[in-house]
Parts: C-alpha cells; structure tokens; sequence
C-alpha cells in the first residue's frame, strides 16, 4: 500500500488506518462525530496527500485542458480554480477536477486519489500532437487542509509574505508556509466551511502539520480523518466520485450543471454532445434524503413509494450538523420534489425518509 | 486475557452457558471495530423477534456504527428466548461491558456440545495472527 508523507505521524496519533484507493489513510483520529464538530465549530487538519496532482505544463496546457474538461477554461482568471468533470463520450464522468489557471497558461490539476492513474491515461491518450507536457507532481507535493471557521486565524500564524484576505472563493496564491517561500495556498475544500488547502514539499510535510496544530492547539484544531471528510462533504452537499459521479452517472443529472459549459467559444470536447442530450432530456435527479429513523442509509440501498422502487441511495451518514441521519439518493422523476415521503429498504425493513434539497448545510445560507 | 467461561468465533461474537440457556453477544475486539473506542459513534442494533430459530453461522441481526455495518452471526443453532432490548436504545452498554451487561440473545440451544468454536486463548490467538 502506498504511504503519503504523513504517514509515520498519523501512526504516532494513533489513527484508524484504512486502504483508500490504495493509500494507507488515517479514516479517524478519534471520535468521527467530534471531528466532524469541530470542523464545523473550530478547524480541523486533513492530510490529503493521497489525491492526485498533476501539472500541464506548455504553450498548449490550456488546449488540453479545454479537450477533456467540461469547464471553459480559457476563461478562468490566472490565480483562479475552477471545479470541473472529466467526462467520456457518453457523458459518464472519468473524474472531477479542480482546475487551478496558472500564470503562462499552465494548468494545474487536483483529481481524486482513485482516478489519479486513469486521469494521466485519459491525459496522455487524448494529447495528440498538443505541446505540452503532464507531469505527475503527486509523490513530491504534499497536500495538507485546515478547514473551518478559525483556519484563517491559525494559518495566520504560520504563513508570511501573503495576506489571507486577499485570496478570494477558489483562489489561490503563493505565500511563505512555515519559513518556505513560494509554497501554494487556495482557498478552497470539501467540507462546507472556509478553508485552505496548502501544497508543500513532501519532505518538509511533517514539519509543517506539527506547526499548524501547534498553532491552533488552544483553538482547539484537531487532526480529521477521511471519515469526518466524508461526513461533512456530503452535509455540504458535494459529490464523491463512486458515489454520486462516475461513469454511469453523469454531471447533468448529479446537479453538476454549474461546471459544464454549452458556450460556442469552448468548442468541442469530449462527451459535450452526450451531455447536450441529457440536459435536454434528463430521467433522474440527484437529491438529499433524510431520516429520523436509526438506520444510515448506505451506498445502494432502494428506495421505495409503497410497491414502486423510485431510486437508489449514493451515500450516507450520520450527520451531527443536522441532527438525523441523511443521504444522496439518485430519484426518478416525478419523486425528486422537497418534501416527498419515501422508504428506505433495509433488507426487507422499511424506514421512512424524505426528500429535500441538496446542500443539507451551508455556511454562507443558514 | 479475555474471558475463559464462554467459547467464541472468528466473527468476533462470543457464547456463554447460562443454565439450561446460552448467552451471545460480540467480543470487545468487535466493538473496536466498529467504534475505534468511541462509543458514541455506534449508532443502531438490529436484533431479533424472540422465538426466531437461528442455525449456527446464521446471521441474527446487524450492528451498525457512524461508518461501518457488521452481521451479528451465531455462533451455535437453537432458539431465540430472549433478546436484550436495553441495548437498543443503550448501545453504549456494548462498549463499557461487552462480557455481562452487553449480551444481545439468550438461546435455548439445540446441542449443548460447543464444540469447534474457540477457546479464549485460541481467540486471542486468531486475533493475533488477523493483526500481524
């Protein structure tokens, strides 16, 4: 099993260590419920080391980018993020992306941990003749977020050369991490709060987790595992590829609609007439589910209206945020509407839930 | 040393004699499992309707934490007598004394011979060698 840089200090905090995509990755430190809390109370540190990082680097990076990606990319400012799919002919999803303009037009790629080997394949088959070159930085980067409320106070304390307020909803800059100069800072993440994401020098990655809960340690900032990720994710109402994305289950009908561009000036790419065709003419919906009942719903769990089976669950949890526990579940529609009382089956035992509107949190729209 | 009064399985459940009855429950390993020693990350236990006859290796019921779902399976054939309900609304008991309190089903069983199911060194054993 690979190991990310952190991975000696995860052991030496005693985390649950699981096979993620073929990482040996820390699902929880402690209590997943009390991470989860304080992500959304305090902040909490992710290693994310385990996710893809790969760089278009070359006068044609956009070119490619454009190709494969779903997004208009040539229209993102340079310093700007953008979330975006992979998607194949058909309009299945390969992957989804965070698309990061880099100065020159280079074009910095964040995909998922699972899909890293298929997205360089993807890649390198539909390159052609462009000039540029893909570069896998993933073993030489490491990838460390502080997400929630207090993130921007605490890296504050570890970060010069670069004022945090300046970097806007998916921006990104360079700034001094720990005493490295010229190091990545974005603001984005995964979880539903204000966060940042930092891309360091593997070697130094231990050095800098040990500052940054250093720093936040009478903040009260803990270090979270993949499963309070998990949790808040789906809260915030983001898609997991293999869940709710993936090849048989395209961005149109997953609610992904904001990353897909139909504009004329992007030109073709792969799968925009397959996605046109859905958008046209869509049979399903992507929507949150909630239950007051004691079972999580789970990965492939039915879901009924008397005799009919109306959908099918894509994840679940329970989510201390809300109170209950709650899903996503992909609906036939006719049964997507906030609102709508449903079953969920478990193993012949039914329990009733009900379908609302996908986020289930949001900071900024309490 | 785990408890020497009671045999237990590879599935991590354990069986005790009480009288003419048998006590199951899940051994402190299970829970772990489930839990990594949060108890307040179990959040469901599914157990059975009395009178339910069970035949070894059956599942009886489900456990369920924040995470993960495990079968509960039993370790021996019989008849469901009594199920421990306080669990179901107090999973914590699993976590704090999964030995006495955390018993899930009392079995009238069909055979009093038990047989090929684990002592508690060879349990420990098992655990052993699934950890290495």
């Amino acid at each position: 099993m690979k190991h990310t840089a952190l991975h000696e200090t995860h052991l030496a905090h005693d985390a649950r260590m699981v096979d993620f995509a073929g990482w040996d990755m820390p699902v929880q430190y402690g209590s997943i419920l009390d991470e989860v809390r304080c992500v959304r109370e305090r902040a909490g540190l992710f290693d994310l080391s385990h996710m893809g990082r790969v760089l278009l680097d070359g006068p044609d990076a956009v070119a490619l980018a454009e190709k494969v990606c779903t997004n208009f990319v040539a229209r993102i400012p340079e310093g700007s993020i953008r979330y975006s799919i992979m998607c194949d002919e058909k309009g299945g999803a390969i992957d989804d992306v965070l698309v990061y303009k880099e100065e020159a037009d280079n074009v910095f790629l964040v995909v998922n941990a699972s899909n890293t080997d298929a997205v360089l394949a993807w890649l390198r088959q539909h390159k052609g003749d462009l000039r540029v070159d893909i570069d896998d930085l993933t073993e030489e980067v490491a990838m460390i977020a502080l997400q929630g409320p207090l993130a921007e106070e605490v890296l504050a304390d570890v970060i010069d050369d670069c004022d945090l307020a300046d970097i806007g909803y998916y921006q990104y800059g360079f700034a001094t991490i720990c005493g490295m100069t010229n190091e990545r800072i974005s603001r984005t993440g995964y979880t539903g709060e204000n966060g940042f994401e930092l891309y360091i020098p593997a070697v130094e990655a231990q050095r800098v987790w040990a500052e940054i809960l250093e720093a936040g340690r009478e903040r009260g900032v803990m270090p979270c595992g993949l499963g309070a990720r998990d949790t808040l994710r789906l809260e915030a109402g983001m898609c997991l590829y293999g869940h709710e994305i993936d090849r048989e289950h395209n961005p149109i009908e997953a609610g992904l609609k904001f990353a897909i561009s139909f504009k004329d000036e992007k030109g073709d790419y792969i799968g925009r007439d397959a996605l046109g065709a859905i958008h046209a003419a869509p049979t399903r919906k992507l929507v949150g589910i909630r239950t007051d009942g004691k079972r999580v719903p789970r990965q492939g769990h039915q879901l009924y209206q008397g005799d009919e089976e109306v959908g099918t669950v894509c994840s679940g949890s329970v989510s201390p945020t809300i109170g209950s526990n709650i899903g996503s579940a992909y609906v036939r529609l006719g049964f997507e509407k906030a609102g709508t009382e449903l079953e969920l089956d478990f193993r012949g035992k039914r329990q009733t839930c009900t379908v609302q509107d996908l986020p289930f949190y949001s900071r900024t729209r309490k | 040393m785990r408890p020497n009064d009671r045999k237990y399985t590879e599935s991590h459940e354990w069986v005790k004699p009480d009288g003419d009855t048998m006590l199951i429950g899940i051994t402190d390993f299970a829970v772990n499992e489930l839990c990594s020693g949060n108890e307040g990350d179990l959040v469901y236990c599914d157990l059975p309707e009395e009178g339910r006859i069970v035949e070894a290796g059956e599942t009886f019921g489900e456990i369920e934490s924040v995470k993960a779902v495990a079968d509960l399976n039993s370790p021996i054939a019989g008849t469901v007598l009594e199920v421990n309900a306080a669990i179901e609304d107090h999973l914590e008991i699993l976590s704090s004394d999964p030995w006495q309190q955390g018993w899930m089903i009392r079995i009238k069983p069909n055979s009093k011979s038990l047989d090929g199911l684990l002592d508690a060194e060879a349990y420990e054993a098992s655990l052993a060698k699934s950890e290495s």
